[in-house]
Protein backbone atom coordinates (compact mmCIF):
# COMPACT_ATOMS: atom_id res chain seq x y z
CA UNK A 1 0.00 0.00 0.00
CA UNK A 2 1.47 3.22 -1.44
CA UNK A 3 -0.11 5.96 1.03
CA UNK A 4 0.70 9.71 0.53
CA UNK A 5 0.62 12.06 3.52
CA UNK A 6 -0.06 16.07 3.11
CA UNK A 7 1.60 17.92 5.70
CA UNK A 8 1.78 21.37 6.79
CA UNK A 9 3.80 23.97 8.58
CA UNK A 10 2.13 26.02 11.35
CA UNK A 11 2.82 27.93 14.00
CA UNK A 12 3.03 26.08 17.06
CA UNK A 13 -0.23 26.28 19.51
CA UNK A 14 1.03 28.49 22.16
CA UNK A 15 1.66 31.14 19.45
CA UNK A 16 0.53 34.67 20.35
CA UNK A 17 -0.96 35.96 16.81
CA UNK A 18 0.52 39.24 15.65
CA UNK A 19 0.71 41.08 12.72
CA UNK A 20 3.02 43.36 10.41
CA UNK A 21 3.28 45.56 7.55
CA UNK A 22 -0.37 47.58 8.34
CA UNK A 23 -1.56 44.15 9.50
CA UNK A 24 -1.35 42.41 5.86
CA UNK A 25 1.85 40.00 7.30
CA UNK A 26 1.55 37.46 10.16
CA UNK A 27 4.31 38.39 12.34
CA UNK A 28 6.65 34.97 11.76
CA UNK A 29 9.23 37.25 14.41
CA UNK A 30 9.94 34.90 17.36
CA UNK A 31 7.57 32.61 16.12
CA UNK A 32 8.52 28.01 16.33
CA UNK A 33 7.06 26.43 13.68
CA UNK A 34 5.95 22.87 14.13
CA UNK A 35 4.26 19.91 11.93
CA UNK A 36 0.52 21.11 12.07
CA UNK A 37 -0.93 18.97 14.98
CA UNK A 38 -3.64 16.87 12.66
CA UNK A 39 -1.28 16.26 10.07
CA UNK A 40 0.66 14.23 12.90
CA UNK A 41 -2.47 12.10 13.45
CA UNK A 42 -2.57 11.38 9.76
CA UNK A 43 1.36 10.46 9.85
CA UNK A 44 0.85 8.19 12.86
CA UNK A 45 -1.87 6.27 11.09
CA UNK A 46 -0.34 5.90 8.08
CA UNK A 47 2.75 4.33 9.55
CA UNK A 48 0.25 2.06 11.61
CA UNK A 49 -1.23 0.92 8.42
CA UNK A 50 2.35 0.32 6.67
CA UNK A 51 4.00 -1.21 9.24
CA UNK A 52 6.11 -3.90 9.03
CA UNK A 53 6.90 -3.14 5.16
CA UNK A 54 3.44 -3.14 4.22
CA UNK A 55 3.87 -0.36 1.72
CA UNK A 56 5.51 3.66 1.91
CA UNK A 57 4.56 6.46 3.54
CA UNK A 58 5.21 9.50 1.53
CA UNK A 59 4.54 13.01 2.65
CA UNK A 60 4.27 16.19 0.78
CA UNK A 61 4.41 19.38 1.52
CA UNK A 62 4.10 22.44 -0.39
CA UNK A 63 6.57 25.51 1.40
CA UNK A 64 9.62 27.05 0.59
CA UNK A 65 12.78 25.86 2.26
CA UNK A 66 12.02 26.89 5.74
CA UNK A 67 9.44 24.00 6.04
CA UNK A 68 12.35 21.52 5.65
CA UNK A 69 13.12 21.04 9.45
CA UNK A 70 8.74 19.91 9.73
CA UNK A 71 9.39 17.62 6.78
CA UNK A 72 12.44 15.65 8.38
CA UNK A 73 10.67 15.72 11.72
CA UNK A 74 8.08 13.45 9.58
CA UNK A 75 10.67 11.50 8.51
CA UNK A 76 12.00 11.09 11.60
CA UNK A 77 8.41 9.60 12.72
CA UNK A 78 8.63 7.36 9.98
CA UNK A 79 8.05 8.33 6.97
CA UNK A 80 9.63 6.45 4.19
CA UNK A 81 10.29 9.63 2.37
CA UNK A 82 9.24 13.09 1.50
CA UNK A 83 8.54 15.59 -1.54
CA UNK A 84 8.69 19.52 -1.45
CA UNK A 85 7.01 21.59 -4.32
CA UNK A 86 9.13 24.79 -3.71
CA UNK A 87 6.61 27.43 -3.25
CA UNK A 88 4.79 29.76 -1.08
CA UNK A 89 1.66 28.21 -0.58
CA UNK A 90 -0.79 30.76 -1.71
CA UNK A 91 -3.77 29.32 -0.98
CA UNK A 92 -5.75 25.47 -0.69
CA UNK A 93 -6.36 25.56 -4.40
CA UNK A 94 -3.25 26.39 -5.31
CA UNK A 95 -1.50 23.66 -2.45
CA UNK A 96 -4.25 20.84 -3.59
CA UNK A 97 -3.24 21.91 -7.87
CA UNK A 98 0.17 21.02 -7.10
CA UNK A 99 0.27 18.02 -4.99
CA UNK A 100 -3.10 16.62 -7.67
CA UNK A 101 -0.20 17.10 -10.27
CA UNK A 102 2.63 15.15 -8.40
CA UNK A 103 -0.06 12.15 -7.43
CA UNK A 104 -1.24 12.23 -11.40
CA UNK A 105 2.48 11.45 -12.55
CA UNK A 106 3.01 9.32 -9.16
CA UNK A 107 -0.43 7.26 -8.14
CA UNK A 108 -1.00 6.58 -4.61
CA UNK A 109 -3.82 4.42 -2.83
CA UNK A 110 -4.48 6.70 -0.22
CA UNK A 111 -4.06 10.36 0.49
CA UNK A 112 -4.33 11.53 4.01
CA UNK A 113 -4.12 14.85 5.46
CA UNK A 114 -5.13 16.85 8.94
CA UNK A 115 -8.77 18.40 9.33
CA UNK A 116 -7.33 20.97 9.06
CA UNK A 117 -4.65 23.16 9.37
CA UNK A 118 -3.77 25.12 12.58
CA UNK A 119 -3.34 28.44 10.55
CA UNK A 120 -6.02 28.93 8.19
CA UNK A 121 -8.34 26.42 8.90
CA UNK A 122 -9.83 25.42 5.70
CA UNK A 123 -10.24 22.04 5.55
CA UNK A 124 -10.48 22.04 1.81
CA UNK A 125 -7.31 20.85 0.64
CA UNK A 126 -8.70 17.28 0.55
CA UNK A 127 -12.04 17.70 -0.59
CA UNK A 128 -10.25 19.79 -3.51
CA UNK A 129 -7.85 16.53 -4.06
CA UNK A 130 -10.63 14.41 -4.20
CA UNK A 131 -12.46 16.28 -6.43
CA UNK A 132 -9.05 17.07 -8.75
CA UNK A 133 -8.41 12.94 -8.97
CA UNK A 134 -12.06 12.57 -9.39
CA UNK A 135 -11.91 10.31 -6.04
CA UNK A 136 -13.92 10.06 -3.07
CA UNK A 137 -13.26 12.22 0.14
CA UNK A 138 -14.38 12.51 3.61
CA UNK A 139 -13.27 15.36 5.67
CA UNK A 140 -13.12 15.13 9.59
CA UNK A 141 -12.95 11.51 10.16
CA UNK A 142 -12.51 10.17 13.70
CA UNK A 143 -11.74 6.27 12.85
CA UNK A 144 -10.17 4.79 10.08
CA UNK A 145 -9.45 0.92 8.95
CA UNK A 146 -8.91 -0.54 5.34
CA UNK A 147 -10.22 -4.41 4.89
CA UNK A 148 -8.68 -5.45 1.51
CA UNK A 149 -9.57 -2.55 -0.91
CA UNK A 150 -12.42 -1.42 1.24
CA UNK A 151 -11.93 1.39 3.85
CA UNK A 152 -14.07 1.52 6.66
CA UNK A 153 -14.42 5.66 8.66
CA UNK A 154 -15.95 7.17 11.23
CA UNK A 155 -17.24 10.63 10.27
CA UNK A 156 -17.82 13.06 12.56
CA UNK A 157 -21.68 14.63 12.14
CA UNK A 158 -23.45 17.15 14.24
CA UNK A 159 -24.67 15.18 17.30
CA UNK A 160 -22.66 12.21 16.39
CA UNK A 161 -21.23 9.76 14.27
CA UNK A 162 -21.49 8.71 10.52
CA UNK A 163 -19.86 5.02 9.42
CA UNK A 164 -18.80 4.87 5.34
CA UNK A 165 -17.31 1.87 3.36
CA UNK A 166 -15.61 3.34 0.40
CA UNK A 167 -13.20 1.50 -2.26
CA UNK A 168 -10.31 3.28 -2.44
CA UNK A 169 -8.32 5.56 -3.41
CA UNK A 170 -9.57 8.51 -0.94
CA UNK A 171 -8.52 10.79 0.13
CA UNK A 172 -9.41 12.00 3.87
CA UNK A 173 -9.18 14.75 6.66
CA UNK A 174 -8.01 12.43 9.81
CA UNK A 175 -9.39 14.03 13.13
CA UNK A 176 -8.51 12.90 16.90
CA UNK A 177 -9.09 9.36 17.31
CA UNK A 178 -7.79 8.05 14.29
CA UNK A 179 -4.42 7.75 15.78
CA UNK A 180 -2.03 8.55 18.53
CA UNK A 181 0.58 11.14 17.39
CA UNK A 182 3.88 9.42 17.52
CA UNK A 183 7.39 10.96 19.21
CA UNK A 184 10.17 10.00 16.46
CA UNK A 185 13.08 8.24 18.72
CA UNK A 186 16.45 8.47 17.86
CA UNK A 187 17.11 5.96 15.53
CA UNK A 188 14.40 7.73 13.27
CA UNK A 189 15.93 11.37 13.82
CA UNK A 190 19.29 9.80 13.05
CA UNK A 191 17.67 7.91 9.62
CA UNK A 192 15.58 11.29 9.00
CA UNK A 193 18.89 12.78 7.89
CA UNK A 194 19.81 10.39 5.09
CA UNK A 195 15.89 9.79 3.59
CA UNK A 196 15.41 11.00 0.60
CA UNK A 197 12.98 14.44 -0.20
CA UNK A 198 12.89 15.33 -3.15
CA UNK A 199 12.50 19.17 -3.61
CA UNK A 200 10.52 19.62 -7.55
CA UNK A 201 9.27 22.85 -8.40
CA UNK A 202 5.45 24.21 -8.94
CA UNK A 203 3.45 24.59 -11.54
CA UNK A 204 1.48 27.43 -12.71
CA UNK A 205 -2.24 28.03 -12.00
CA UNK A 206 -4.21 30.96 -11.65
CA UNK A 207 -5.49 31.19 -7.98
CA UNK A 208 -8.62 32.92 -6.87
CA UNK A 209 -8.32 34.41 -3.75
CA UNK A 210 -6.50 36.48 -1.95
CA UNK A 211 -5.66 37.38 1.57
CA UNK A 212 -5.90 41.17 1.81
CA UNK A 213 -5.48 41.94 5.96
CA UNK A 214 -6.02 40.61 9.13
CA UNK A 215 -7.42 41.66 12.38
CA UNK A 216 -6.93 40.34 15.95
CA UNK A 217 -10.56 40.14 17.42
CA UNK A 218 -12.28 42.84 19.26
CA UNK A 219 -10.98 43.00 23.02
CA UNK A 220 -14.11 42.46 25.63
CA UNK A 221 -14.96 44.69 27.94
CA UNK A 222 -13.22 44.59 31.69
CA UNK A 223 -15.13 41.62 33.15
CA UNK A 224 -18.00 41.85 35.28
CA UNK A 225 -17.56 39.94 38.91
CA UNK A 226 -20.53 38.42 40.66
CA UNK A 227 -19.72 37.95 43.91
CA UNK A 228 -19.74 33.80 44.67
CA UNK A 229 -22.67 33.97 46.94
CA UNK A 230 -24.68 35.84 45.03
CA UNK A 231 -25.09 33.65 41.88
CA UNK A 232 -28.70 34.66 41.41
CA UNK A 233 -27.16 38.07 40.22
CA UNK A 234 -25.23 36.73 37.16
CA UNK A 235 -28.71 34.90 36.09
CA UNK A 236 -30.28 38.84 36.21
CA UNK A 237 -27.33 40.19 34.19
CA UNK A 238 -27.76 37.46 31.65
CA UNK A 239 -31.28 37.69 31.09
CA UNK A 240 -31.35 41.75 31.51
CA UNK A 241 -27.85 43.26 30.23
CA UNK A 242 -26.86 40.22 28.20
CA UNK A 243 -29.79 38.81 27.02
CA UNK A 244 -28.78 35.41 25.96
CA UNK A 245 -30.58 33.61 28.42
CA UNK B 1 -27.48 36.00 -11.47
CA UNK B 2 -29.20 34.81 -8.77
CA UNK B 3 -27.60 33.40 -5.65
CA UNK B 4 -27.62 29.94 -4.95
CA UNK B 5 -27.75 28.42 -1.09
CA UNK B 6 -27.79 24.74 -0.26
CA UNK B 7 -30.06 24.19 2.56
CA UNK B 8 -28.79 21.17 4.65
CA UNK B 9 -31.26 18.77 6.54
CA UNK B 10 -30.63 16.78 9.36
CA UNK B 11 -32.99 13.03 9.23
CA UNK B 12 -35.47 15.79 6.64
CA UNK B 13 -35.34 18.62 9.42
CA UNK B 14 -34.18 22.00 8.58
CA UNK B 15 -31.58 23.30 11.05
CA UNK B 16 -31.76 26.93 12.98
CA UNK B 17 -28.01 27.38 11.01
CA UNK B 18 -29.78 26.34 7.78
CA UNK B 19 -32.53 29.32 8.16
CA UNK B 20 -29.22 31.26 9.09
CA UNK B 21 -27.50 30.70 5.82
CA UNK B 22 -30.64 31.39 3.88
CA UNK B 23 -31.11 34.68 5.51
CA UNK B 24 -27.03 34.98 5.00
CA UNK B 25 -27.91 34.12 1.05
CA UNK B 26 -30.65 36.66 0.98
CA UNK B 27 -28.59 39.48 2.00
CA UNK B 28 -26.24 38.63 -0.50
CA UNK B 29 -28.84 38.75 -3.09
CA UNK B 30 -30.54 41.56 -2.00
CA UNK B 31 -26.66 43.55 -2.36
CA UNK B 32 -26.43 42.23 -5.78
CA UNK B 33 -29.84 42.93 -6.36
CA UNK B 34 -30.73 39.52 -7.38
CA UNK B 35 -32.72 36.61 -6.62
CA UNK B 36 -32.15 33.50 -4.49
CA UNK B 37 -32.59 30.01 -5.47
CA UNK B 38 -32.49 27.42 -2.47
CA UNK B 39 -31.05 23.55 -3.35
CA UNK B 40 -32.64 21.06 -1.00
CA UNK B 41 -31.22 17.15 -1.32
CA UNK B 42 -33.24 14.38 0.40
CA UNK B 43 -36.29 13.66 2.38
CA UNK B 44 -37.69 16.84 3.11
CA UNK B 45 -41.20 17.44 3.52
CA UNK B 46 -43.01 19.95 1.34
CA UNK B 47 -44.16 22.14 4.43
CA UNK B 48 -40.25 22.60 5.60
CA UNK B 49 -39.32 23.04 2.17
CA UNK B 50 -41.79 26.04 1.70
CA UNK B 51 -40.14 27.27 4.77
CA UNK B 52 -37.51 28.64 3.22
CA UNK B 53 -39.71 30.94 1.47
CA UNK B 54 -40.51 32.93 4.50
CA UNK B 55 -35.92 32.96 5.34
CA UNK B 56 -36.50 34.51 1.83
CA UNK B 57 -35.73 31.90 -1.19
CA UNK B 58 -37.87 32.45 -4.23
CA UNK B 59 -37.41 29.24 -6.14
CA UNK B 60 -36.65 26.09 -4.03
CA UNK B 61 -35.22 23.54 -5.87
CA UNK B 62 -36.07 19.90 -4.31
CA UNK B 63 -33.51 16.69 -5.11
CA UNK B 64 -35.60 13.80 -3.54
CA UNK B 65 -33.85 11.21 -5.18
CA UNK B 66 -33.67 7.98 -3.72
CA UNK B 67 -30.13 7.65 -3.44
CA UNK B 68 -29.32 11.06 -1.89
CA UNK B 69 -31.43 10.25 0.87
CA UNK B 70 -28.17 10.41 3.21
CA UNK B 71 -25.17 12.02 2.53
CA UNK B 72 -22.85 11.57 -0.06
CA UNK B 73 -19.84 14.05 0.02
CA UNK B 74 -19.36 13.64 -4.03
CA UNK B 75 -22.80 13.22 -4.83
CA UNK B 76 -23.87 16.13 -3.07
CA UNK B 77 -21.53 18.28 -4.41
CA UNK B 78 -22.02 17.19 -8.25
CA UNK B 79 -25.73 18.01 -7.39
CA UNK B 80 -24.93 21.14 -6.11
CA UNK B 81 -22.91 22.66 -8.83
CA UNK B 82 -25.02 21.18 -11.32
CA UNK B 83 -27.93 23.20 -10.05
CA UNK B 84 -25.27 26.19 -9.94
CA UNK B 85 -25.06 25.77 -13.74
CA UNK B 86 -28.35 25.42 -14.35
CA UNK B 87 -29.61 28.43 -12.66
CA UNK B 88 -26.80 30.13 -13.77
CA UNK B 89 -25.85 31.50 -10.14
CA UNK B 90 -21.91 32.53 -9.50
CA UNK B 91 -22.70 32.60 -5.60
CA UNK B 92 -23.07 29.81 -3.88
CA UNK B 93 -23.05 29.56 0.03
CA UNK B 94 -23.36 27.10 2.17
CA UNK B 95 -22.93 26.32 6.30
CA UNK B 96 -19.79 25.80 7.09
CA UNK B 97 -21.12 22.05 8.91
CA UNK B 98 -19.34 19.22 9.00
CA UNK B 99 -20.56 18.40 5.54
CA UNK B 100 -20.38 21.76 4.38
CA UNK B 101 -17.00 21.89 4.58
CA UNK B 102 -16.60 18.59 2.25
CA UNK B 103 -18.97 19.90 -0.10
CA UNK B 104 -17.91 23.89 -0.46
CA UNK B 105 -13.94 22.84 -1.83
CA UNK B 106 -15.68 20.59 -4.26
CA UNK B 107 -17.61 23.13 -5.38
CA UNK B 108 -15.27 25.45 -6.23
CA UNK B 109 -13.12 23.08 -7.83
CA UNK B 110 -16.28 22.31 -10.30
CA UNK B 111 -17.08 25.57 -10.92
CA UNK B 112 -13.91 27.17 -11.10
CA UNK B 113 -14.70 28.80 -8.12
CA UNK B 114 -12.58 30.61 -5.14
CA UNK B 115 -13.77 29.39 -1.73
CA UNK B 116 -13.92 31.39 1.32
CA UNK B 117 -14.36 28.90 4.66
CA UNK B 118 -15.39 30.05 7.99
CA UNK B 119 -16.99 33.07 6.85
CA UNK B 120 -18.32 35.53 9.67
CA UNK B 121 -19.67 38.74 8.14
CA UNK B 122 -21.42 40.14 4.94
CA UNK B 123 -19.23 40.80 1.67
CA UNK B 124 -18.26 44.31 2.24
CA UNK B 125 -19.97 46.75 -0.03
CA UNK B 126 -18.43 48.02 -3.15
CA UNK B 127 -16.73 46.43 -6.74
CA UNK B 128 -14.23 43.66 -4.70
CA UNK B 129 -16.48 40.63 -3.50
CA UNK B 130 -14.04 40.81 0.14
CA UNK B 131 -15.39 39.00 3.11
CA UNK B 132 -13.83 38.14 6.80
CA UNK B 133 -12.81 34.79 7.94
CA UNK B 134 -11.89 33.16 10.64
CA UNK B 135 -8.16 32.16 10.77
CA UNK B 136 -5.58 31.13 12.84
CA UNK B 137 -8.12 28.72 14.64
CA UNK B 138 -10.16 31.74 16.06
CA UNK B 139 -7.08 33.78 17.41
CA UNK B 140 -7.80 36.34 14.23
CA UNK B 141 -9.58 37.01 10.79
CA UNK B 142 -8.61 37.32 7.09
CA UNK B 143 -10.18 39.58 5.16
CA UNK B 144 -10.31 37.76 1.77
CA UNK B 145 -10.90 38.75 -1.55
CA UNK B 146 -12.05 36.25 -4.10
CA UNK B 147 -11.27 37.20 -7.42
CA UNK B 148 -12.99 34.49 -9.37
CA UNK B 149 -16.28 35.36 -11.32
CA UNK B 150 -17.62 32.01 -9.64
CA UNK B 151 -17.71 31.80 -5.57
CA UNK B 152 -18.31 29.75 -2.94
CA UNK B 153 -18.76 30.46 0.93
CA UNK B 154 -19.19 28.59 4.03
CA UNK B 155 -20.44 30.76 6.56
CA UNK B 156 -20.25 29.83 10.42
CA UNK B 157 -23.14 28.95 12.21
CA UNK B 158 -24.28 31.46 14.71
CA UNK B 159 -22.65 34.65 12.67
CA UNK B 160 -25.89 35.55 10.55
CA UNK B 161 -29.21 36.13 12.71
CA UNK B 162 -32.36 34.71 11.08
CA UNK B 163 -34.26 37.40 9.29
CA UNK B 164 -37.68 35.89 8.36
CA UNK B 165 -39.49 38.23 5.04
CA UNK B 166 -42.86 37.98 4.03
CA UNK B 167 -41.70 36.56 1.03
CA UNK B 168 -43.01 32.84 -0.39
CA UNK B 169 -40.83 30.64 -2.48
CA UNK B 170 -42.52 28.31 -4.73
CA UNK B 171 -40.65 24.84 -4.59
CA UNK B 172 -39.89 22.58 -8.06
CA UNK B 173 -38.56 19.04 -8.23
CA UNK B 174 -34.62 19.38 -9.81
CA UNK B 175 -33.26 15.85 -11.76
CA UNK B 176 -29.91 15.60 -11.07
CA UNK B 177 -28.00 13.87 -13.30
CA UNK B 178 -25.79 11.32 -11.15
CA UNK B 179 -22.53 9.71 -12.61
CA UNK B 180 -21.90 6.49 -10.28
CA UNK B 181 -18.53 7.27 -9.73
CA UNK B 182 -20.14 9.60 -7.22
CA UNK B 183 -21.77 7.09 -5.22
CA UNK B 184 -19.14 4.55 -4.52
CA UNK B 185 -19.42 5.20 -0.92
CA UNK B 186 -21.91 3.24 1.19
CA UNK B 187 -23.11 4.65 4.77
CA UNK B 188 -23.58 1.59 6.64
CA UNK B 189 -24.44 3.92 10.36
CA UNK B 190 -25.81 6.51 11.47
CA UNK B 191 -25.57 7.45 14.88
CA UNK B 192 -27.03 10.70 16.43
CA UNK B 193 -28.09 11.31 19.57
CA UNK B 194 -31.55 13.35 19.65
CA UNK B 195 -31.68 14.04 23.14
CA UNK B 196 -28.36 15.79 23.20
CA UNK B 197 -27.91 19.65 21.56
CA UNK B 198 -25.15 19.71 19.31
CA UNK B 199 -22.17 20.97 20.05
CA UNK B 200 -20.83 22.99 16.77
CA UNK B 201 -24.02 24.70 15.86
CA UNK B 202 -24.77 25.17 19.52
CA UNK B 203 -26.68 28.59 21.04
CA UNK B 204 -25.68 28.10 24.39
CA UNK B 205 -22.24 25.82 25.76
CA UNK B 206 -21.36 24.85 28.95
CA UNK B 207 -18.18 23.43 29.23
CA UNK B 208 -16.00 21.83 31.52
CA UNK B 209 -12.36 21.26 32.45
CA UNK B 210 -9.71 19.93 35.06
CA UNK B 211 -10.94 22.01 37.83
CA UNK B 212 -13.81 19.61 37.89
CA UNK B 213 -11.40 16.90 39.01
CA UNK B 214 -12.98 13.92 37.63
CA UNK B 215 -15.58 12.62 34.74
CA UNK B 216 -17.50 11.64 37.94
CA UNK B 217 -18.12 15.09 38.34
CA UNK B 218 -19.72 15.60 35.30
CA UNK B 219 -23.49 15.37 36.94
CA UNK B 220 -23.69 18.84 37.52
CA UNK B 221 -22.35 20.10 34.06
CA UNK B 222 -24.95 18.21 32.57
CA UNK B 223 -27.39 19.04 35.05
CA UNK B 224 -26.93 22.95 34.03
CA UNK B 225 -26.66 22.44 29.94
CA UNK B 226 -29.69 20.54 30.03
CA UNK B 227 -31.92 23.44 32.19
CA UNK B 228 -29.83 26.09 29.31
CA UNK B 229 -31.20 23.75 26.35
CA UNK B 230 -27.33 23.82 26.04
CA UNK B 231 -24.73 21.71 24.81
CA UNK B 232 -21.88 20.23 26.43
CA UNK B 233 -18.06 20.91 25.58
CA UNK B 234 -14.88 20.63 27.55
CA UNK B 235 -10.76 21.45 27.39
CA UNK B 236 -8.11 19.86 26.08
CA UNK B 237 -7.12 18.08 28.82
CA UNK B 238 -10.70 16.87 29.92
CA UNK B 239 -10.53 15.34 26.29
CA UNK B 240 -7.01 13.41 26.65
CA UNK B 241 -7.81 12.23 30.15
CA UNK B 242 -10.54 10.39 28.44
CA UNK B 243 -13.09 11.77 31.04
CA UNK B 244 -15.10 13.22 28.10
CA UNK B 245 -15.30 12.37 24.33
CA UNK B 246 -13.06 14.06 21.56
CA UNK B 247 -15.90 15.47 20.23
CA UNK B 248 -16.70 17.94 22.42
CA UNK B 249 -13.16 19.02 23.06
CA UNK B 250 -13.21 23.09 22.19
CA UNK B 251 -10.22 24.93 21.13
CA UNK B 252 -7.32 25.25 18.98
CA UNK B 253 -6.71 21.60 18.05
CA UNK B 254 -10.32 20.72 18.41
CA UNK B 255 -13.84 22.50 17.72
CA UNK B 256 -14.34 25.97 17.27
CA UNK B 257 -17.74 27.44 18.60
CA UNK B 258 -19.63 30.96 18.59
CA UNK B 259 -22.72 30.41 20.80
CA UNK B 260 -24.59 33.11 22.06
CA UNK B 261 -23.14 31.79 25.80
CA UNK B 262 -20.48 30.29 26.58
CA UNK B 263 -20.08 29.15 29.87
CA UNK B 264 -16.78 27.66 31.33
CA UNK B 265 -15.77 25.85 34.27
CA UNK B 266 -12.70 25.33 36.04
CA UNK B 267 -11.09 25.91 32.71
CA UNK B 268 -7.98 27.97 33.26
CA UNK B 269 -8.37 29.42 29.67
CA UNK B 270 -4.83 28.49 27.80
CA UNK B 271 -4.45 30.21 24.60
CA UNK B 272 -5.42 26.91 22.62
CA UNK B 273 -8.95 27.02 24.43
CA UNK B 274 -9.52 30.52 24.13
CA UNK B 275 -8.92 30.43 20.38
CA UNK B 276 -11.94 27.85 20.04
CA UNK B 277 -13.93 30.37 22.19
CA UNK B 278 -12.95 33.84 20.42
CA UNK B 279 -16.34 34.13 18.71
CA UNK B 280 -18.65 33.54 21.54
CA UNK B 281 -20.96 36.75 22.21
CA UNK B 282 -21.11 36.21 26.14
CA UNK B 283 -18.56 34.38 27.95
CA UNK B 284 -19.07 33.42 31.39
CA UNK B 285 -16.34 32.04 33.65
CA UNK B 286 -16.37 30.13 36.86
CA UNK B 287 -12.74 29.77 38.43
CA UNK B 288 -11.92 29.33 42.44
CA UNK B 289 -8.23 30.93 40.79
CA UNK B 290 -8.91 34.28 40.34
CA UNK B 291 -5.81 34.75 38.69
CA UNK B 292 -6.57 32.54 35.44
CA UNK B 293 -6.27 34.05 32.25
CA UNK B 294 -9.71 33.37 31.02
CA UNK B 295 -11.31 35.62 33.17
CA UNK B 296 -9.31 38.37 31.08
CA UNK B 297 -11.45 37.69 28.33
CA UNK B 298 -15.00 36.83 30.18
CA UNK B 299 -17.68 39.05 30.17
CA UNK B 300 -19.12 37.76 33.56
CA UNK B 301 -16.94 35.54 36.30
CA UNK B 302 -17.53 34.31 39.47
CA UNK B 303 -14.36 33.73 41.63
CA UNK B 304 -15.74 30.52 43.66
CA UNK B 305 -14.89 26.77 44.09
CA UNK B 306 -17.27 25.32 40.99
CA UNK B 307 -18.56 22.46 43.49
CA UNK B 308 -20.33 25.43 45.19
CA UNK B 309 -21.45 27.87 42.61
CA UNK B 310 -22.43 25.28 39.84
CA UNK B 311 -25.32 24.03 42.29
CA UNK B 312 -25.97 27.34 43.53
CA UNK B 313 -26.40 28.44 39.72
CA UNK B 314 -28.33 25.71 38.51
CA UNK B 315 -31.09 26.83 41.57
CA UNK B 316 -30.81 30.22 40.45
CA UNK B 317 -31.82 29.20 36.94
CA UNK B 318 -34.51 26.60 38.33
CA UNK B 319 -36.27 30.40 40.20
CA UNK B 320 -35.88 32.38 37.26
CA UNK B 321 -37.37 30.06 34.71
CA UNK B 322 -39.67 29.00 37.53
CA UNK B 323 -40.83 32.86 37.89
CA UNK B 324 -40.37 33.57 33.99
Amino acid sequence: MKILVCISNVPDTTTKITFTDNNTQFNTAGVQFILNPYDEIALARAIELTDGGNGSVTVINVGEISTEPTIRKALAIGATDAVRVNAKPHDAWFVAFQIAQYVKANPFDLILTGRESIDYNGSKVAAMLGELLDIPSVSIIKKFDINGGQVTVEREIEGGKEVLEIPLPITAGCAEGVAEPKIPNMRGIMSARTKPLTVIEPVEVKTFSEVLSYETPAPRGQVKLVPADDVAKLVTLLHEEARVI
Amino acid sequence: MPVLVYTENAEGKFKKSTFEVVSYARAIADQNNTTLTAISIGNVAKDDLNLLGKYGAEKVLNVSNDKLKNFVNQAYASVIAEAAKKEGADIVVLSNSFSGRGLAPRIGVKLEAGVADGVVSLPEAGGKFIVKKTAFSGKAFAKVELTSVNKVISLIPNAYKVVETNGAGTVEDFNAGLKQSDLTSIIKEIVRSTDKVSLPDADIVVSGGRGLKGPENWGMVEELADLLGAALACSKPVSDAGWRPHSEHVGQTGIAVSPNLYIAIGISGAIQHLAGVSSSKVIVVINKDAEAPFFKVADYGIVGDAFEVVPKLIAAIKEYKASA
